[in-house]
């Protein structure tokens, strides 16, 4: 009864004699040494991977009954919604899928601008990274047509007769795109043909491309310490640890938190209040009827914004472009000593804050009727947004950074900080009266941890 | 940093005055209560569905979900002549909806989705007199729309109270103008019957949805517990 494994192990040596399977995975898995001090931000790469499956996933699915027609298109939606089985629950984890790959790509380049992952020796990485982005930004702009809702219709439109902005060939550009001289059944097809397929290949050879490129260089770490510089006897780095088991372990926790928001948001609020299905979708395209408000999907909103915030329809066009193209500069622009935020000046970490706040504005004006008052503000945060990168070969040459150490620095684990995070509690609800304590709101303890909080803060940004 | 944060502020008080206009009433939404989506279903198959069609869903659908036998549909809820596999589809063909109305009126079967309980049970109510539409009828929620109130019979009419703010005439309120043959209570739980069965048209699936939902985030705090243990095993010698 022997003979079975022995059977499936020569089956399986026929195989690594003929394909480098081992050796990829020691060169990407077991023998790729990763930093340790991994924190929080470092889960959004795996999750990015994680979100393109779901997304490949259903997505195949939804084509066995999607119909890319302007007759069916919709009520073919609706049909997977009702009459396929569990098609509601493709659809909603396709379309929650999307408003989630955003907000993981989000927190992904954020941990980029934090800990200067896009600095030497990492700018292909984030070129990469960036050329991710556009394309899942494409991606994104066509799958919306599909549904083939009023703001499907609408916010197709509306980005596609931008480029009738350009001069001169800007109109038979628009024309070109639209394969129309209105969107119609034309521009839903190819829409469908991009979406399913260009896109999506594309995707994949990025995502390839991005990953090759770190293996090459190794992770960044939130030091911004290379870890390769010291090195055991059997050449490892002593700061690294091999990716699998250690990181795959620590993703699959990453993933299961994020699969309880994402199973929160497709069970009790696909609709997210409006912002991940617009409630405008629900009715069917009408070429003859404009909504009164067209908004984009809200992962557009802050460069739609940008878009509208500019008076003129060209230049408008060309600031919106070049709200992205400027992100391609990022290594070159920035000219700080130091890749992370822990050693860097105050100046480059109150920039920054205020860029993260002046994009969340910018994402939620997008979303917002036009007024005079608002469209003020959107110029404001929109000259921030590109001040904060073009200015930056100036502030981050003033910048007085501090020391940074050979080593990574270990942060203690969420479990090592429950004392600590026990006692604040403790310091907020006990009210101690003379020898007695009981559970309640304690003004003064609030008080307290709240100027703690705001002193720490104002430390950190120093 | 305080000027910026004071606009801030504004901006978020733009979200107010623009959602502001009338007020919407709250409908009461129970897709459990089956009596009330059946309710609901008789209410839509006799004032809607002359104009209307839910062409997403059938009337086998409707059996199964809200508990009624299929010959009770037909009998009950289905108008004559529809089978038990019929979508719900209008009796009013698109040429005369043309030629009555000017365009066919909008299928209903997602509009629950688009404009919102609170939204269809206010419009529902908002219908008052106004002479110079050309169904006599105006509505406080959907200004000028273009149909005439379904609901006339049962509500009786109601008389619109303007009051004149510089150039602009404001509606305040409507007060009733005649009897119907519904008392205000009773119309009350008719429409909102109504607006809880489009409710449930829009996504027939949301209960079983919800329902489904705490078993996977269940399994999915099992899931993160055992992930974090085994992470812990894996990293105990990791300083």
């Amino acid at each position: 009864m022997n003979l079975k494994p022995t059977r499936l192990r020569m089956c399986g040596n026929w195989v690594l004699d003929r394909f480098p399977l081992a050796q990829v995975w020691n060169e990407h898995m077991a023998h790729y040494y990763a930093p340790k001090n991994f924190n929080f931000w470092y889960f959004f790469g795996s999750l990015a991977l994680l979100v393109l499956v779901n997304q490949f996933i259903t997505g195949i699915l939804l084509t066995m009954n999607y119909k890319p027609d302007a007759k069916f298109a919709f009520d073919s939606v609706e049909y997977i919604m009702r009459d396929v089985n569990w098609g509601w629950l493709v659809r909603y984890m396709h379309s929650t899928g999307a408003s989630a790959f955003f907000i993981v790509i989000y927190m992904h380049m954020f941990r980029g601008l934090l800990y200067g992952s896009f600095k030497q020796p990492r700018e292909l990485i984030w070129i990469f990274g960036m050329l991710l982005f556009v394309a899942l930004m494409a991606e994104a702009f066509m799958g919306y047509l599909l549904p083939w809702g009023q703001m499907s219709y609408w916010g197709a439109q509306v980005i596609i007769s931008l480029f009738s902005a350009i001069p001169v060939v800007g109109d038979d550009l628009a024309l070109w795109i639209r394969g129309d001289y209105v969107i119609s059944d034309a521009t839903l097809n190819r829409f469908f043909a991009f979406h399913v397929i260009a896109v999506p290949l594309v995707l994949v050879l990025l995502v390839f491309m991005h990953i090759v490129a770190l293996h090459e260089v190794g992770s960044n770490n939130p030091d911004g310490v290379d870890i390769k510089k010291s090195k055991d006897p059997w050449g490892h780095p002593t700061d690294g640890i091999p990716f699998h088991p250690y990181y795959t372990v620590k993703d699959v926790v990453g993933v299961a938190v994020f699969l309880i928001f994402f199973a929160t948001v497709i069970f009790y609020m696909p609709e997210m209040g409006g912002y991940f299905l617009e409630h405008a979708n629900f009715i069917p395209a009408d070429p003859m009827k404009t909504p009164e408000h067209i908004a984009p999907v809200w992962y557009f909103t802050p460069f739609y914004s940008i878009l509208r915030a500019i008076p003129d329809k060209f230049a408008g066009v060309i600031g919106m472009g070049g709200a992205i193209v400027v992100l391609f500069l990022l290594p070159w622009l920035d000219r700080g000593k130091v890749k992370s935020i822990r050693y860097r000046g105050g100046i480059y970490k109150k920039a920054l804050m205020l860029f993260v706040v002046s994009f969340i504005a910018l994402g939620y004006l997008g979303t917002q009727p036009v007024t005079p008052l608002a469209t003020v503000m959107a110029r404001i945060f929109t000259a921030y947004y590109f001040g904060f990168f073009l200015l930056m070969p100036i502030y981050t040459r003033w910048e007085k950074l501090k020391p940074v150490p050979n080593h990574i620095t270990m942060e203690p684990t969420l479990e090592e900080r429950i004392p600590e995070m026990k006692a604040v509690f403790d310091e907020v609800t006990l009210v101690t009266d003379g020898e007695n304590s009981k559970r309640g709101f304690n003004p003064t303890g609030a008080k307290n941890v709240l100027i703690r909080t705001a002193k720490n803060l104002k430390e950190s940004l120093d | 940093m305080k000027k910026l944060l004071s606009l801030l502020l504004l901006s978020l008080s733009l979200n107010v005055f623009a959602s502001g206009g009338a007020e919407l009433q709250d409908a009461d939404i129970d897709l459990t209560d089956k009596m009330s989506l059946q309710r609901g279903a008789k209410h839509f198959v006799t004032y809607c569905l002359g104009c209307h069609s839910a062409k997403q869903i059938r009337y086998l659908r409707i059996a199964n979900d809200l508990g009624i036998d299929e010959k009770h549909v037909l009998a009950d809820i289905a108008p004559e002549g529809a089978g038990i596999y019929d979508q719900l589809h209008t009796a009013m063909n698109k040429h005369d909806a043309e030629k009555w109305f000017g365009t066919q009126p909008p299928d209903l079967s997602l509009i629950a989705r688009s404009r919102g309980a609170d939204w269809l049970y206010s419009y529902l109510k908002g219908f008052y007199t106004d002479k110079s539409r050309p169904f006599g009828v105006n509505n406080a929620i959907f200004e000028d729309v273009g149909m005439p109130n379904p609901l006339w019979q049962l509500q009786g009419e109601q008389k619109p109270v303007f009051e004149t703010e510089g150039e602009k005439k404001v509606l305040t309120k409507l007060i009733k103008g005649s009897e119907g043959t519904m008392s205000e209570k009773e119309f009350d739980t008719a429409v909102n019957d109504l607006v809880n069965f489009l409710v449930y048209v829009g996504e027939p699936v949301q209960l079983e949805r919800q329902q489904m939902g705490k078993y996977v985030l269940f399994f999915l705090l099992i899931f993160l517990v055992i992930s974090y243990l085994l992470k812990k095993e894996y990293w105990k010698d990791v300083h």
